[in-house]
């Protein structure tokens, strides 16, 4: 299979997916996509992960079915979806309605020194959702491809995937909060009111 | 294609005349039994008390992989319209699952035997550095007359490794005890913010028989 470099900037990606974000709620993946929704601007309802690798995707399931009339948006690297593939598997068979799974796929970890993942030699993360039975899935490209992706990234019925393939060119450094109970407070307030206590 | 919308529920389970020919029916064989401490079968009533249990502690989400052991209790879940049975790959899933339900307001529960406790220690370092409630329910394999070698080691490291990540851990080894230790133990996760395991011994379960 001929490799297509990928052209696509991880910060304008995400900066266009989350502008009009309504009471959307989002979780992104340790490492470069938590630098990413950060700098596309700080919100209570980011639940920003340093930690916990292969696990956004689930965190995202949980919430989703809890927060029925909430979009959730996942929003993760290609190697941290890597370390949770069976994912794919659970949430296709609960079908959310309510949830959609970004992978901003540079095919490199990022964070240890730009090796290649997988997704480098050909994985078709896109294909191995659509195989699971999310009701919609698709590899991003290009930037008229994008503008189409993301109203359904908000508006269509989940279980949705994108993966979006973004270049390696470095973006600063932009670090949110760090403390999780501080994280975890400041989500359950923005969407939970006074029951955050209870 | 479309899939089912929820987990497919298994309609059957009514029907079977109590806990050890609906064990024998999942289990789909008649050359796999247990012994119980005393020789005798195990304890219908325990994954029943589990159940009220998680009902009364208004459990919504219920993460598991299968365990014969937990097995009443998942068909159980699967009846109840107030819960959620959510199957998983790996046990990691689970804990993963559990913070992304207390983030939206729901509880959950995640049902493993000890085998799995070794694949959730990582994502265990989230919930601790979080504070998330997480409260797990550990069926012992390797333990009390185990036959299979390969089990012995990951339950000799559960107690060791689930401790070292920070999960307070409460063990049962009795059936009569079952309900009042999940009990407890649901008010000390939830009501504290901490990770709980309570490890149900190999002695209530029943060990697996090979013949």
């Amino acid at each position: 299979m001929k490799h297509k470099k990928p052209i696509l900037d991880r910060r304008k990606v995400v900066a266009e997916i989350l502008k009009d974000r309504g009471d959307a709620l989002v979780i992104p993946g340790l490492g470069a996509p938590t630098w990413d929704t950060a700098a596309a601007g700080d919100h209570a309802l980011n639940f920003y992960t340093w930690g916990g690798m292969g696990g956004a995707a689930m965190i995202g399931l949980g919430l989703a079915l809890a927060q029925p009339r909430r979009r959730v948006l996942v929003i993760t690297g290609d190697g941290e979806l890597l370390m949770g593939l069976g994912s794919l598997a659970t949430i296709a068979v609960q079908q959310p309605r309510n949830l959609a799974i970004v992978v901003l796929d540079n095919e490199r970890y990022g964070e240890t020194g730009m090796q290649e993942t997988h997704t480098r030699f050909g994985v078709d993360l896109a294909g191995m959702a659509k195989a699971a039975g999310f009701r919609a899935a698709g590899t991003v490209f290009g930037a008229a491809q994008l503008k189409s992706w993301v109203p359904r990234l908000h508006k269509q019925a989940g279980p949705v995937f994108a993966a979006i393939k973004v270049t390696t060119q470095p973006a600063p450094m932009i670090l949110p909060l760090r403390e999780g109970t501080a994280i975890k407070h400041r989500f359950r307030e923005a969407l939970l009111g006074a029951k955050a206590h209870e | 294609m479309r899939i089912a919308a929820k987990a497919p529920r298994n309609t059957n389970w009514k029907s079977e005349k109590g806990f050890t020919g609906m064990r024998n029916a999942r289990q789909g064989t008649s050359h796999e039994s247990r012994v119980t401490s005393n020789g005798s079968r195990s304890s219908s009533s325990w994954p029943d008390e589990i159940h009220r249990v998680l009902a009364g502690a208004n459990v919504r989400q219920v993460g598991y992989v299968p365990d014969s052991g937990h097995a009443r209790l998942i068909n159980l879940v699967r009846a109840d319209k107030s819960m959620r049975a959510i199957p998983l790959t790996t046990e990691e899933e689970g804990v993963a699952l559990a913070v992304g339900a207390w983030l939206g307001g729901e509880r959950s529960v995640l049902l493993m035997q000890s085998s799995g406790a070794g694949n959730c220690i990582n994502m265990l370092g989230m919930v601790n550095e979080c504070r998330v409630p997480l409260l797990a329910l550990v069926t012992m394999r390797g333990q009390w007359g185990e036959f299979n070698p390969w089990q012995v080691p990951m339950s000799q490291a559960t107690v060791p490794s689930l401790a070292a990540i920070g999960v307070v851990v409460q063990g049962v080894d009795r059936a009569t005890e079952v309900g009042e230790t999940v009990a407890a133990a649901a008010r000390l996760a939830f009501s504290t913010c901490r990770m709980v395991a309570v490890l149900i011994s190999q002695r209530v379960v029943g060990a697996k028989e090979f013949k």
